[in-house]
């Protein structure tokens, strides 16, 4: 039975080197990364960016791209939700934080330490199931049916059906956004919610006589998306504001970016990534808005 | 009714509900493998994945589950042996021993979430191990500890209790009696426990969004140097395993063809996990006749 | 010879129990570290937000950034724990028999085929991702529920099918273990006694077994009570009492999973998410409790 004590032997040492290898190899790159904020280092700097799963396909496709022509730089991405993504950079644990929502609007979130960066606009709009035989609402009919006030299809001149309100995850910034636009600070109806755009496009595409919203990317033929007042939730509406439901997605930093985050940062901006990538998620890019917003949701022409 | 009536009506009874489950299980896999194995193809398996376009693999995702998988028994095994030895061989049989067993399998039933942020906060952000294969496995151990622990606990106390009373009476020491003649004896039962913590861990996904992170970074299959952040063995870098690719393709997939990977991928996952099951079975009844000394 | 100093055979010893000792003394640190955790972080919601313990566990209003009348935030939990409650119970209730049914077939009556084709099987459906399970659980079973009972087809009688497919795996290769330790005498002993097979499998091997398969059960409730992924995606997550069981209704895992990403660590919204997930830990405490005295007292003397 000698070879047993080998075998654990090796397990043994295996366990420590890992544990070894993690605390030196986690130590040496956070040392990398202060080095490199200070001067512009040749070695490999981490950056890890963490939060919004609505932006993370984006970041993490440019981030392959940049990491193509930039050999030094490690670009990780992560989702994990705009919370998540705010309170990590502000507890400078991570470079970046992505956020579907202003730093100002989350609480407990001090937003006048952390440094904006807009990267892409995106547009949402109401979806129903294509049998209730409405295509077009007034705002104030949207904001009923929301608050519990509309609960039959009928009223709005469709099926007699009851409505199924299918809402999002409490907190997540998609919800802050609708609700900013069309609630007028009222509150919702406690319904169903769900988290994810996947989940509610299934949903809403089976369930008779359901509601919900989607950010336009996730908008399939399998879902109706709903006018309001007559306008179209098309991407040259939303520049105008002519179409009201759309927010900012937000790449946060601690302080101002330095080094290679704020190269990155850059390449976000670039018109490389904003002409293409951005586009072909369906975001709106950043330099064709022509008015903006603020954490209030007041707008103002550009 | 008599006694030989129920008991044909209770056997009618036990295999009507047999077949029933049976039932279950067949569309169950039939409807993973049917709408998936017309996706699997070599492409999907050697190219790696892609955030939005067309045509992305699971290349990266099916290795870094096995990787994930080998890490995590390596990590709980062996502390999952020891344990299960203490439990069996050396624990009194007392109130502390009670509450060590209740807290092991509270350990259990803890929402993978909860685990996962836990890992998230301690590994990721306090022990700076970042998003990783390492705190992955490590959050991993979690729910691998309590499985373990009872199956090879359970294994150790089926060795019938003369083996242990002749080992003694040979003049071998307690330890060298438990190492020598109980553990080989309860192997192919430590086995059937070992494949069902790994199903687990190759099915987990919410624990692991937390601590491996959703994202498989491009890695060299022929670095062979763990501690190269490019390897594919270093430890330390972010992994998107099979499960969390399905999940994140089911939650948030804006690739045109999600629908049809994810279905490729849980086919896979399935074929993967019957392979595993298998050879493990045959390797345990090998090593079970090798023991036992049948031919 | 020196007859002082310890044997060989009694340093192996030593050495053999300061290896298992430690290996149980790591885990005891892993567990106390994620018990003090959930409970800190739990606790803070009575401590630092000093949220009524009351009117926390009977509320039924779950809106963490809301006041409520009292100026306190709107944090009830009544509705995650029933529901939470239900379904387990539930999916334990439909599974269990399914669930001993096999075992009884895969140990008892055709011991052949059951471990060469069952259990391999049922070992499979424990990898499976409870995403795949969810989403076939969204797109069959759902639209079976609305079709046949009406509404939005989630709810808690969608949540217990799933669950009740993801534990038969659990529950069944348990009660298996539990049913194969009963010693063989018994059997011969109650076959030559006159017994029919239903009969001593009724009588003789179920009462043997039953503190084992007590366990069983609990195991597969365990797993029903912390699962997330699956049960979020057919529960519905709305935070309302549950009127049926197919209105939609939360669990405390699927409201913890669905929320605690876009929350921040430290506020009140976090804090209340923690304070779910104790209770989730509390009560599975106590179903273990249960179990340890259930058992106690089900052994045959």
């Amino acid at each position: 039975m000698k070879n047993k004590g080998i075998v654990s032997t090796i397990v043994t040492l295996g366990l420590v080197g890992l544990l070894l290898a993690g605390c030196s190899s986690a130590s040496s790159s956070k040392t990398k990364s202060s080095s490199s904020s200070a001067s512009s280092a040749t070695k490999t700097t981490k950056v890890t960016a963490v939060g919004s799963t609505a932006l993370q396909p984006l970041v993490e496709q440019a981030a392959t791209n940049y990491q193509k022509t930039n050999k030094n730089a490690n670009i990780t991405v992560q989702g994990g939700g705009s919370g998540t993504g705010l309170s990590q950079v502000q507890q400078g644990a991570v470079q970046i934080g992505n956020s579907d929502i202003f730093a100002a609007q989350q609480s407990g979130i001090k937003a006048k330490n952390l440094t904006d960066h807009q990267v892409a606009v995106v547009g949402m709009a109401p979806v129903v199931n294509k049998d209730v035989g409405v295509t077009n609402v007034s705002m104030s009919q949207l904001r009923d049916i929301f608050t519990g006030k509309i609960t039959n299809w009928k009223t709005l001149g469709g099926k007699n059906q009851k409505i199924s309100v299918i809402n999002r995850a409490q907190g997540s910034g998609t919800r802050a956004t609708f609700e900013a636009a069309v609630l007028e600070g009222k509150k919702a109806v406690t319904s169903q919610e769900q988290d994810s755009n996947g989940t509610v496009q299934k949903l809403v595409a089976s369930t008779p006589g359901a509601i919900s919203y989607l950010a336009f990317s996730y908008i399939n033929p399998k879902v109706q998306a709903l006018d309001i007042d007559h306008v179209k939730p098309t991407d040259a509406n939303v520049t105008t504001n002519k179409w009201k439901i759309w927010s900012y997605e937000h790449m946060y930093t601690k302080g101002q970016a330095t080094g290679t985050t704020k190269q990155f940062l850059d390449y976000m901006l670039s018109s490389k990534v904003q002409k293409s990538l951005v586009k072909n998620l369906g975001y709106i890019s950043i330099h064709n808005m022509k008015v903006t917003k603020n954490a209030q949701n007041v707008v103002a022409t550009k | 009714m008599s006694s030989q009536q129920s008991n044909r009506v209770a056997t009618i009874v036990i295999n009507i509900m047999v077949a029933f489950v049976v039932l279950i299980l067949i569309f169950l896999l039939g409807d993973i493998l049917i709408t998936g194995l017309p996706h699997v193809t070599l492409h999907l398996l050697t190219s790696p994945s892609q955030s939005f376009a067309a045509g992305g693999g699971i290349r990266d995702q099916l290795f870094n589950s096995f990787y994930l998988l080998v890490l995590t028994l390596l990590i709980s095994f062996p502390l999952s042996l020891g344990a299960a030895i203490y439990l069996a061989e050396y624990a009194a049989n007392n109130w502390l021993t009670s509450l060590i067993r209740t807290s092991i399998e509270v350990l259990s039933s803890l929402p993978s979430v909860v685990v996962g942020l836990f890992g998230y906060l301690l590994f990721v952000i306090q022990f700076k191990f970042g998003f990783s294969i390492l705190s992955g496995a490590i959050a991993l151990t979690f729910f691998n500890l309590p499985l373990l622990i009872r199956s090879i606990e359970g294994s150790l106390h089926a060795v019938p209790r003369s083996q242990h009373e002749a080992g003694i009476s040979l003049g071998l020491s307690n330890w060298k009696t438990i190492k020598g003649i109980i553990l080989p004896a309860a192997l192919p039962g430590i086995l059937t426990g070992i494949i069902l913590s790994a199903g687990r861990v190759f099915g987990e996904a919410a624990a692991l969004i937390y601590t491996a992170g959703e994202s498989a970074p491009i890695v060299s299959y022929t670095n062979w140097n763990p501690l190269d952040s490019n390897s594919f063995l270093n430890p330390m870098r972010p992994a998107e395993t099979l499960a969390v690719h399905i999940w994140k393709l089911n939650t948030e997939g804006v690739t045109p063809d999600a629908v049809s990977i994810s279905a490729g991928a849980s086919a896979v996952l399935v074929i993967v996990l019957l392979i595993f099951n298998l050879s493990a079975r045959a390797i345990g009844n090998h090593l079970y006749q090798k023991g036992s000394g049948h031919k | 010879m020196d007859l002082k100093s310890p044997s060989k055979a009694t340093n192996e010893d030593r050495r053999g129990r300061i290896i298992t000792y430690s290996c149980i003394g790591i885990i005891i640190v892993l567990v106390v570290s994620i018990l003090y955790f959930i409970a800190s972080r739990g606790l803070a919601t009575f401590i630092q937000n000093h949220v009524n313990v009351f009117r926390f566990l009977t509320g039924t209003q779950w809106n963490p950034s809301l006041l409520d009348s009292h100026g306190q935030p709107e944090v009830g939990a009544l509705p995650m724990i029933t529901t939470s409650f239900l379904v387990t119970i539930l999916a334990a209730i439909v599974a269990t028999p399914f669930a001993f049914a096999v075992a009884i077939y895969m140990v008892e009556i055709a011991p052949k085929r059951g471990t060469k084709l069952l259990q391999p099987v049922m070992e499979l459906l424990v990898g499976i991702p409870s995403v795949v399970y969810g989403f076939i659980g969204l797109t069959v079973i759902v639209p079976i529920v609305r079709h046949i009972f009406g509404g939005t087809g989630v709810g808690i009688l969608a949540g217990t099918l799933v669950l009740f497919v993801m534990i038969l795996p659990t529950v069944t290769s348990l009660s298996v273990d539990a049913l194969t330790a009963v010693p063989m005498y018994l059997r011969s002993a109650s076959l030559a006694l006159g017994a029919t097979r239903w009969q001593t499998i009724r009588k003789v091997i179920l009462r043997a077994a039953m503190p084992r398969l007590l366990t069983a059960i609990i195991f597969g409730m365990a797993r029903a009570f912390g699962e997330a992924l699956a049960v979020q995606m057919v529960i519905g997550n709305a935070a309302l009492m549950p009127t049926s069981l197919v209105s939609p209704t939360s669990t405390l895992t699927s409201q913890l999973t669905t929320e605690v990403g876009n929350t921040v660590m430290g506020t009140i919204q976090n804090n209340a998410l923690w304070s779910l997930a104790l209770i989730l830990l509390l009560m599975s405490l106590v179903f273990n409790l249960l179990v340890h005295f259930i058992g106690k007292r089900g052994e045959i003397k």
